[in-house]
Parts: C-alpha cells; structure tokens; sequence
C-alpha cells in the first residue's frame, strides 16, 4: 500500500477549509501552511486556494513563504492553484487596473511566477458576474465548475496542455507538476481534480 | 436562478474568509488598504468614528466616490445602505458593487423592515448580534453576516459578547433533539428550515465576520480565535497614528492568530492606535438599530 500522501494547504487567506474538507473525504492527510516553518517538512503536495491573490501573494512575500514554495515547486512537487492560486502560480498577468497601473507593478515580487500562462484577474467582471457552469475536462468527462470573481487564461506557453475551456477561454491547464484552474472545484462536490493532484 | 445566485453570493463570502475589510474614504487609503493586504475595502463618506462625532442622518454614500475607488482597487468593493432602503441598494447594485452591508452605522430607513435581499443579484452583510437575529437576516437574503460590535468606538466590547453569543446559541441548538427543534424555530423567529440546518452543520450556513470596535491586532487575533472567519476594521486603521503599518499587522495578525510571538512582533511601534471611546460612555446606541 502507498503511503498517505500529506497535502500542505496554503491557509493565510481565503477558501482553505474547503480544500481540506475535500482532502479529508479522499482520505489523504493535510497541514495548513501560515508561516515559513510549516514548509520545513512532511508534505508532499501544494494546494493554493482562491481567495484574494493580491492579499494572499502579499502575505507570503511579508512572511517569507513565497521564495521556499517557489523552490518546491521548481524542486518537483505537484501543486494545485485554483482561482486566486492560478493567479499566484502565472508568470504574467494582463490586468490593468482603472486607474492606469498595471499589475505587474505588484506582481513582481509577490507572485511565485512558476507556470508560464498569462492570466487576467477579475476576467469575467465584479460580483454580478460570476457563475456556475459545467464543461469538459480533459480526462475526467464533464465537470461542474464555479467560477467567483473568477480570471481565465488568455495565453499558454509551450508545453503547456489546456485541460478545459468555457465559452472559448482557456479555465484549466497542467504544465509538468502544476495544475490550475480557474474555477473553484473545492466549491462542487465533485473530487476528481484533487484525485488527480493526488495522483500526480 | 435565484438559487444559483444565492449560492454564487455564500461562495464569494467564503472566499473572503481569513481576511480583514478595510473601511476606506478615498482611493489613495483603498490603495493603501489593498498594498497592505486586505481582502475587500468598504467604501463610504465618512468612517464610523466621524458619523459618530458628526451626528445627524447618515445616508450612502455618493455613487461617484465609490466608482472612484472601484476604479483605484481590484478587490472586491464593499458598501453600506440604510437599514430598509432598497433603492439605496438598487443603486449600488446599478453600480455593480461586489457587496452591501445593510448597516447599521447608518441612520436607519425603515423601523420594521429590512431589504428584502432576495430580490438582488447583488449579495448582502448584516450586521447580528445573536443568533436569532443573524438566521432572520440570512432568511431575508443575506449571505454574510458580521457581529454588529459597536461602530466607531475602538471598544471592541460588544463584537466579543455578540461573538460568544451567537457561538453559545449554535453549540445550544447542536444539542437540541430533532423534536425540539420547532420550538426553537418559534423561539429564535426564524424558519424552521434554517434552524435544522444550524442543528446539522453546527456552523452558520453562511460565513460570519467580526465587526466593530476591533482597532489592533491583538483585537483582530481575539476575534479569529473566538470563532470569527475574519474581521472587518473600520475606524481602527484610518484614524491611527500610522494607518500602513497597522494595517499591514491586522492582516498579518488575522493570518496567523494563533502565533503569540508574531503578534508580539506585529504590535510594536505602530504609532497611536484610535483614542476610542468606552462603549458604555456613548449616547447612540448603534447595534440597536434593526433587530
């Protein structure tokens, strides 16, 4: 029998819980991850919740967290992004925000910039344009999808193999050891996307 | 639909979660608040310590200094109505606000009856200081609710006794047998659909946040571990002696509110925190507002 896989959840903000109720129900093991010593050891697995990624990325940059996760990630371990995590994980991001700055002012030191996508935040618009759909999702059939606030892909670099897409915009990707995805699967009840982290 | 759009508005609240809201005024303090990590600002006129010393109505706030700071800042942007103004809400809804706090810390429109949330795309805070109170708002519509605390005061007294108040009555209506739960309902005035699923969940159906008072970040870590899923700072940072790096130390604090020795850390030197005013000494009794 495999040894229990022990999933780090990043927990400084957002929709943690969710992830660790659905790694729980897979029987897989977890540890929230706040600060940089909870990324010493014993995890095998990354799960970047959504949540607000400019809080989320300014917080592990402020506690040390970014650099030592971008190190595990490079190092090989498989991690999951959704939604803020997506954002998190983007080498580049298209938004420019209204008052003529561009994110990328921020974006370079609090952003871990491992999986080479460009992703627009806040794609679909504010509240009132967040929805629910279900679409295809390469190897795993249909799946429900939440999207809140929601970014989508708008370029993939190479090697990069787009594993969903709704209304023609790229929603979920895998490049090596990273998966993301736009939308919330933590929010459906539906496990295959952690299954498939868990698989990795 | 309207379901779904109820549901879309929980899920948006859960992604706030471990976060602080910022009360902002301007967009140079909503950029301030997003550079030092808030999950979401609320925009209004004036913070509550001003409308406090300010006296007289408070309304919502002009629909021009909002779009402003909609255009400043890429969180989501908060703002408040008037207890019962559903056209104040119908416009904040035409200006695609990410969320409405029916507050409140505003004079409030109508002495009976809340916005009938159910009739919004839009999602909804209210402000509860029991259980009763919070399952009535959720029932109206609203898919995040936040302890009333008393607004503008720096004593965060209140938002503790309506925190452990409403954990008591959940933890009290866990232990309730299925054949008491009727006669909670008719106590609470609440659907009995409602009180079961606070029965089977042991939680709030929706996320709850920590309001009022809160001004440090021992505060804001006092909240989280009594059970908050995150906090809301109105006064506390904007009228401080160094409103960036107090901020940066709630969010901080709110992340790891376990950690004694990072809070420790985060306290030092941020400069004078609001002079506040003992909740007990004041005249306007806010929290009463809309039952």
């Amino acid at each position: 029998m495999m040894a229990r896989s022990k999933v780090g959840i990043l927990a400084v903000q957002g929709a943690f819980a969710e992830h660790e109720a659905v790694v729980r129900r897979l029987g897989a093991d977890f540890k929230e991850l706040r600060q940089a010593s909870d990324l010493d050891d014993g995890i095998d697995r990354l799960i970047l919740p959504g949540g607000e990624s400019t809080s989320q990325g300014r917080i592990l940059r402020d506690l040390g967290m970014l650099d030592r996760i971008r190190q595990l990630i490079e190092s090989g371990m498989p991690v999951l992004g959704t939604c803020a995590g997506l954002i998190l994980l983007a080498q580049s991001i298209d938004q420019i925000n209204g008052d003529g700055s561009t994110v990328d002012e921020q974006h370079n030191s609090t952003w871990l910039k491992t999986l080479p996508v460009t992703v627009r935040r806040n794609a679909y618009g504010r509240q009132l344009g967040s929805f629910h759909t279900e679409a295809e999702f390469a190897g795993l059939g249909t799946i429900p999808m939440t999207f809140i606030r929601a970014p989508f892909i708008t370029q993939v670099g190479d090697g990069v193999e787009t594993l969903a897409e709704v209304d023609g915009e790229v929603v979920a990707v895998r490049y090596k050891n990273q998966l993301g995805t736009s939308f919330h699967p933590e929010l459906d009840d539906d496990a295959r996307i952690h299954q498939m982290l868990l698989s990795m | 639909m309207a379901q779904n759009r109820n549901e879309l508005n929980r899920q948006l609240a859960q992604m706030l979660k471990g976060g602080v809201i910022m009360d902002v005024t301007t967009p140079d303090q909503a950029r301030i608040a997003e550079a030092a990590g808030a999950c979401a600002v609320m925009a209004l006129e004036r913070i509550p310590a001003d409308i406090r010393a300010a006296g007289g109505v408070s309304r919502m706030s002009d629909p021009k200094m909002i779009k402003g700071i909609q255009q400043a800042v890429s969180i989501p942007i908060m703002a408040k109505v008037r207890i019962g103004h559903f056209v104040e809400a119908q416009i904040l809804q035409a200006i695609q606000i990410d969320y409405i706090d029916e507050s409140e810390v505003l004079t409030p429109a109508d002495d009976t009856y809340h916005i009938d949330k159910t009739a919004f795309g839009v999602p909804f805070v209210c402000g509860a200081r029991d259980l009763g109170e919070a399952l009535r708002r959720i029932a109206e519509g609203a898919t995040m609710i936040r302890t009333k605390g008393e607004p503008g005061t720096g004593d965060v007294v209140q938002a503790v006794r309506h925190m452990r108040l409403i954990n008591r009555e959940i933890a009290h209506v866990a232990s309730l047998r299925d054949d008491e739960l009727f006669d909670e309902a008719k106590r609470l005035q609440v659907p009995l659909q409602l009180v079961r699923e606070v029965h089977d969940s042991k939680r709030l159906p929706v996320v709850n946040f920590a309001a009022g008072g809160i001004a440090t970040p021992a505060d804001a870590a006092l909240m989280m571990q009594l059970g908050a899923e995150g906090v809301f700072v109105g006064s506390g940072i904007f009228k401080s002696g160094n409103p960036k790096k107090r901020a940066e130390a709630i969010v901080k604090a709110v992340a790891n509110y376990r950690d004694a020795e990072l809070i420790a850390k985060l306290s030092e030197d941020l400069g004078e925190a609001m002079v506040g005013i003992n909740a007990d000494e004041i005249e306007l009794i806010m929290e009463e507002r809309g039952k």
